[in-house]
């Protein structure tokens, strides 16, 4: 019986070591780790996620875009030129001749006008970035129409600056798609929305291989593409959602690179010369917001003594280093028009002044917080901070899905968030963090302003001013003198902007990653 | 102790309690008592398990004073610091001490075993018993409901009422009773139907006591024997489980000292500083160990047949 | 005697059904009170109100409870298990997907557990009280303790991380990957039935752990309960008989002790297997495994209904089934459950 026993041990540990488990990924595919548990969809209409909306990035074109070769600057995609007309409220773009889809059609003004008007039909979440421009269902085909075989003429309903109105068909949104190809798949007159959420009709780089949900995603390079070809066959996206794992991974060589690693990760790589890592600031803001529903919080001695009660610093110098820098305003940093003073730091004394002032001796709150890093430790922080000065904290973590329906109920008293801007003009954070135009219960909005129920019409004035404001150096003076008042006078702290760290195996060249969750680039890769 | 004492043969409290003829119901009771001690203190393992389980008690009681830090206090400047020095076993991301925090966590895992016992122990008790007395469709439909809570993942039910209740020890405790009763409700209904007809329940009832009375007086303390055993053997996993909730962040809140969730924010830690997550699997190691070695032991000592060789 | 086992069939079968009813309809409750929002999962953060709404009622949820439930069992008879609203994917699919990953780690789990689990119960019982007994039962409660995502991360860290003797997390290296052409889902099968050997042993070196820590806690258990059974066998007068007549020990042990021990064992390994179907979650999130329990898990922090439903759906069967099959078996084996 021992004999037997013994036998058994040794294959259960023969099995072990006989299998072969070095292995390095192939030389013309990039496996990139990363948490892709966020992805809904990857239709160009509907895509509104971090990992969906890069991946798009890859697999399309819109007229105009930001590309690799510099992420700040606007340029053609499909568009060759274009002129801008602001007195008539419109621009006119002319197509690049000979680009076509991945499937070998032409691209034509056809497509263009089908693909933006499919967006505002199908009235998915992202579709308000079109329908702001006055464009409806009934409406579109009148806005954006065919003016010759490689010309297209996009009308708008209001006084924007045509950089703004670009900016907008820059976005997911406005990511021209193949309509023969989607038509052919329609089903039930979802315009191709089905078939276009497992499969891929554009003029990007790549095409999508294959999506499984909490899986993997695999990009295959184009062979249509209109630039050079790129150099990876295949980009896999493999889905590892812990951070530790993702590192593990990277350093054994089974992926290339790994997108989540926490500051202390990053850290622990140092000194390993088979892996670099390469930082790229972000455009995403994490704010602390108090929900005006609740009186205890409407007092703005509280958000006053609030704002001197974070340890800014303390955090950006342990737990968020690298991963994080203190930014106090709503627009983030290195984009015109941000405001970057840093006025707020920890002083406990001066809070618990301005509270006993105000006649405050004690507060009881919960803060709601989703419960994946770097929320919990940000979040423990200032639990510690605030108890200081006689603030007791509950707090109340979750998923994303269940902290997001406390938040539109504005069931929350205190909430730990982030929010990242949805095109890179000021007005897309403003309309979130300074404007509100109604903030009765049944006039549901996204922004930060109506999740917590906090109203100001002078600040609300102000940012329909600012949009409409055709000097660029007013406008964007306009815009610091909002992030100013928020930061100075409202409900929501703004107190990060976040910094991407990326390691990469040291062979990895050419990976480019840009300001917004939408902007990273694989065309360019080699190893 | 009196009891291990050297007393003259067949006198004093020994002879008293291990007599082939007890005087009374109550002598009978003690000596079977002892005799349980007797077979449990054999082992030296069972005894080990007793003992961690005593020191678990004492640390809860006394963590205050045993806590080199308070729990929850941060020093960021000194955060995932090595073990040794100040820190006996390190801190963890936050700049805790991660000792003052096993100390403290000892009493989360104490209150969740505790609680969970009481919540599901008399459940189970209840159906099983309820169910075996009155047999028909009473216990037709009692024991198609614990099947149909047997039938169900554990683990993920519990999350489940974790996601209806929201996170939180004591929604932790009350979402693993109810995923824990149903084997108890077996267990009880099925030493109910060996007591129902047994002379002294038929003898109850012709002296026309009620089904109540009986249930209570005659059945329920017979069938609290195996369910002790039962019991102890699954606070193990149910600290595993309680654990398990801590780990997928749906157990204590932050800053709550609690084992799992101490793991949890360790993993993040495991390749440099692997201390943060390994002090906290060892401490739900030990509990849970003790558990198990005092509930077999006891089912020894508890089973019978075992006895009677 | 066939008409007594053809009754006894469809009462099971009627049990079965009850059951599966039951737990459809708890799951749908909780489904339903639970406070998240499933629409959230679909349109995302931002979404405008009139976006969410049509969302809304796209899933069915502004008709009364009890509609919503009709509308389910109907659509589960004619099995249809509806479609997942954070994957985009059939559940039934999904689960097609999902449940192999589970039912391979299940599979070989239960196969090592019994292997080890009833040589050691043999051992430890008839070595009852002595040293073997004291090891093997140490061994075995130190399977019952310890926290198996714990245990998971360091086994990793050991034999992944520094050792480099298997895989890491996940199911296959990515170089191996979509090489293999699923059809049974389990992926060393796959494998060998195509006679890709690389593939075959990629699979069997990322098993190797997830396999280890599941089949340590079901050999554990098998262990204890191997051991207690056997005991018991042992003390009877049969046995004893046996040896008077002469029997060797080794047949006494093996073929008389064991041979009636191991009816009562199948529950005891029906049980076990079942536990392991139920989709080890915790393991599956340690070891990043793409299974049914990670499946059920994620589904419900997103509110994702006719996943969780599917899911619990299909884990409640495959333990009722298992349920069922033993009592069936021991039926069969068992003299006096015969004679009932």
């Amino acid at each position: 019986m021992k004999k037997l026993l013994l036998a058994a041990l040794l294959g259960a540990s023969l099995a072990g070591l006989g299998a072969p488990a070095v292995a390095a990924t192939p030389k013309d595919s990039l496996v990139v780790a990363k948490n892709i548990d966020d992805m809904i969809s990857l239709d160009p209409a509907e895509v509104y996620e971090f990992t969906g909306g890069e991946i798009t990035t890859n697999l399309y074109d819109g007229l105009v875009r930001y590309d690799a070769d510099d992420t700040t600057k606007l340029v053609g995609g499909l568009a060759e030129s274009w002129s801008a007309d602001p007195a008539g409220r419109s621009i006119t773009f002319k197509l690049r001749k000979g680009v076509t889809f991945a499937s070998g059609n032409p691209v034509t003004a056809d497509d263009v006008v089908w693909s933006y008007a499919r967006v505002v039909t199908l009235n998915k979440p992202p579709a308000f970035i079109f329908t702001q421009l006055g464009w409806k269902p009934d409406t579109v085909a009148t806005m954006v129409t065919k003016v010759g075989e490689d010309s297209v003429k996009i009308s708008y309903d209001g006084d924007y600056s045509p950089d703004f109105v670009l900016n907008c068909l820059a976005a997911r949104v406005g990511m021209v798609v193949d309509m023969k190809t989607a038509m052919a798949h329609e089903k039930d007159g979802d315009l191709g929305n089905g078939w276009l959420n497992r499969n891929s009709a554009g003029t990007g780089p790549f095409v999508l291989k294959l999506w499984k949900a909490n899986e993997s995603v695999v990009m295959e390079a184009n062979p249509h593409y209109r630039g050079k070809a790129p150099a990876m066959k295949r980009v896999i996206y493999r889905h590892v959602p812990e951070p530790s794992t993702q590192r593990l991974m990277l350093e054994k060589g089974d992926v290339d690179i790994a997108r989540d690693l926490g500051p202390d990760q990053i850290a622990g790589l140092a000194g390993n010369d088979k892996i670099k890592v390469e930082t790229y600031p972000q455009s995403a803001v994490y704010f602390l917001s108090l929900n005006q529903k609740s009186e205890k919080l409407q007092n703005p001695a509280v958000w006053e003594a609030m704002r001197w009660l974070i340890d800014y610093q303390g955090m950006v110098g342990s737990f968020l280093k690298g991963g994080f820098e203190v930014h106090q305003a709503f627009w983030p940093k290195g984009f015109a028009g941000s405001l970057d003073d840093t006025p707020y730091k920890l002083d406990v004394d001066k809070a618990k002044k301005i509270l006993a002032d105000a006649g405050i001796d004690h507060l009881d709150v919960t803060m709601d917080m989703i419960n994946s890093a770097p929320f919990p430790d940000i979040a423990q922080s200032i639990q510690s901070t605030f108890a200081k000065a006689g603030i007791k904290v509950s707090l109340m973590p979750g998923t994303g899905s269940q902290v997001i329906t406390r938040y539109r109920a504005r069931e929350h008293e205190l909430m730990l968030l982030y929010w990242g801007p949805d095109y890179m003009d000021a007005n897309s954070n403003a309309m979130a963090f300074a404007f509100n135009a109604d903030n009765s219960d049944d006039h549901y909005a996204s922004s930060t302003t109506w999740r917590n129920a906090w109203i100001d019409k002078d600040l609300s004035e102000k940012t329909v001013a600012a949009l409409k404001e055709p000097d660029r150096e007013k406008r964007l003076a306009m815009y610091k003198e909002l992030q100013l008042a928020v930061q100075q006078h409202s409900p929501i702290i703004n107190m990060f902007q976040n910094t991407a760290q990326v390691a990469l195996a040291s062979d990895v060249k050419g990976y480019v990653q840009g300001v917004t969750s939408d902007l990273v680039f694989y065309r360019n890769v080699e190893k | 102790m009196s009891l291990s004492s050297p007393l003259p043969p067949r006198r004093g409290l020994r002879a008293w309690l291990t007599s082939d003829t007890p005087a009374s119901r109550f002598q009978a009771r003690l000596g079977r008592y002892y005799a349980t001690w007797r077979a449990l203190s054999s082992n030296p393992l069972t005894l080990l398990g007793l003992a961690i389980l005593l020191a678990l008690v004492l640390v809860a009681a006394f963590a205050p004073w045993l806590a080199p830090f308070a729990p929850n206090d941060q020093d960021l400047a000194n955060r995932l610091a090595p073990m040794g020095g100040l820190h006996p076993l390190g801190t963890d991301q936050l700049g805790r001490d991660i000792l003052s925090r096993l100390l403290y966590g000892s009493r989360v895992t104490l209150a969740i075993i505790v609680l969970v016992a009481v919540i599901s122990a008399p459940i189970g008790l209840a159906v099983g018993t309820i169910a075996g007395y009155f047999g028909g469709w009473v216990a037709a439909v009692l024991m198609r409901v614990t099947d149909i809570f047997m039938a169900f993942p554990r683990l993920i039910l519990a999350l489940a009422f974790v996601a209806v209740l929201g996170p939180g020890i004591d929604n932790a405790v009350i979402a693993i009773a109810i995923t824990a009763w149903p084997p108890y409700a077996r267990i009880a209904r099925a030493e109910t139907l060996t007591f129902r007809n047994a002379d002294f329940v038929r003898a109850s009832i012709v002296e026309g006591a009620g089904h109540w009375r009986i249930l209570m007086t005659q059945i329920v303390p017979l069938c609290l024997g195996s369910m002790i055993v039962r019991v102890t053997l699954d606070m193990a996993g149910v600290i595993l489980i309680a654990a398990g909730l801590g780990f997928l962040g749906l157990g204590a809140q932050p800053p709550t000292a609690e084992w799992g969730a101490m793991i949890s924010t360790g993993r993040d830690y495991m390749l440099d500083q692997w201390w943060v997550a390994a002090m906290p699997g060892i401490a739900i190691l030990l509990v849970s160990l003790a558990f198990n070695l005092l509930g077999d032991g006891l089912r020894d000592a508890l089973d019978p047949r075992k006895r009677r060789s | 005697m066939p008409a007594r086992f053809l009754r006894r069939l469809i009462s099971f079968a009627l049990t079965l059904a009850l059951t599966l009813f039951g737990l459809l309809a708890v799951t749908f409750v909780i489904a339903r009170v639970v406070p998240i929002d499933p629409v959230i999962a679909l349109v995302g953060d931002k979404a405008p109100a009139d976006v969410y709404a049509a969302a809304r009622a796209h899933l069915g949820l502004d008709l009364p409870l009890w509609q919503q439930f009709i509308i389910y069992l109907r659509d589960v008879l004619s099995g249809n298990l509806g479609s997942s609203s954070t994957t985009g994917n059939p559940v039934l699919s999904d689960i097609a997907h999902t449940f192999p990953a589970t039912l391979e780690l299940a599979t070989y789990a239960i196969i090592v557990g019994i292997g080890l689990g009833i040589p050691l119960g043999v051992a430890a019982a008839v070595w009852q009280g002595r040293w073997p007994d004291h090891l093997i039962r140490v061994v075995s409660l130190f399977g019952y303790s310890v926290p198996v995502f714990w245990l998971g991360l360091v086994a990793l860290l050991v034999f992944y991380a520094r050792l480099d003797w298997v895989g890491g997390p996940g199911r296959l290296d990515i170089a191996y990957d979509y090489i293999v052409e699923p059809w049974s889902g389990l992926l060393t099968v796959d494998a060998a039935a195509a006679g890709e050997w690389d593939v075959f042993w990629n699979a069997v070196s990322h098993l190797v752990l997830p396999v280890a820590l599941l089949a340590y806690f079901s050999m554990a258990y098998i262990g204890r309960m191997t051991r207690s059974f056997m005991i018991d066998e042992l003390g009877k007068e049969y046995i004893t008989t046996a040896r008077v007549k002469g029997a060797s020990e080794a047949r006494v042990i093996w073929r008389h002790a064991l041979g009636n021990a191991a009816v009562p064992l199948i529950t005891v390994v029906a049980l076990s297997y079942a536990y392991l179907l139920e989709g080890a979650v915790l393991t599956e999130t340690v070891f990043a495994w793409p299974g049914l329990g990670s499946y059920i898990t994620q589904a419900l922090f997103d509110a994702d209904m006719a996943a969780v439903l599917g899911g619990t759906l299909v884990v409640g069967a495959s333990f009722v089934a298992l349920n069922i099959f033993s009592e069936l078996v021991y039926a069969w084996l068992d003299p006096r459950a015969r004679m009932k």
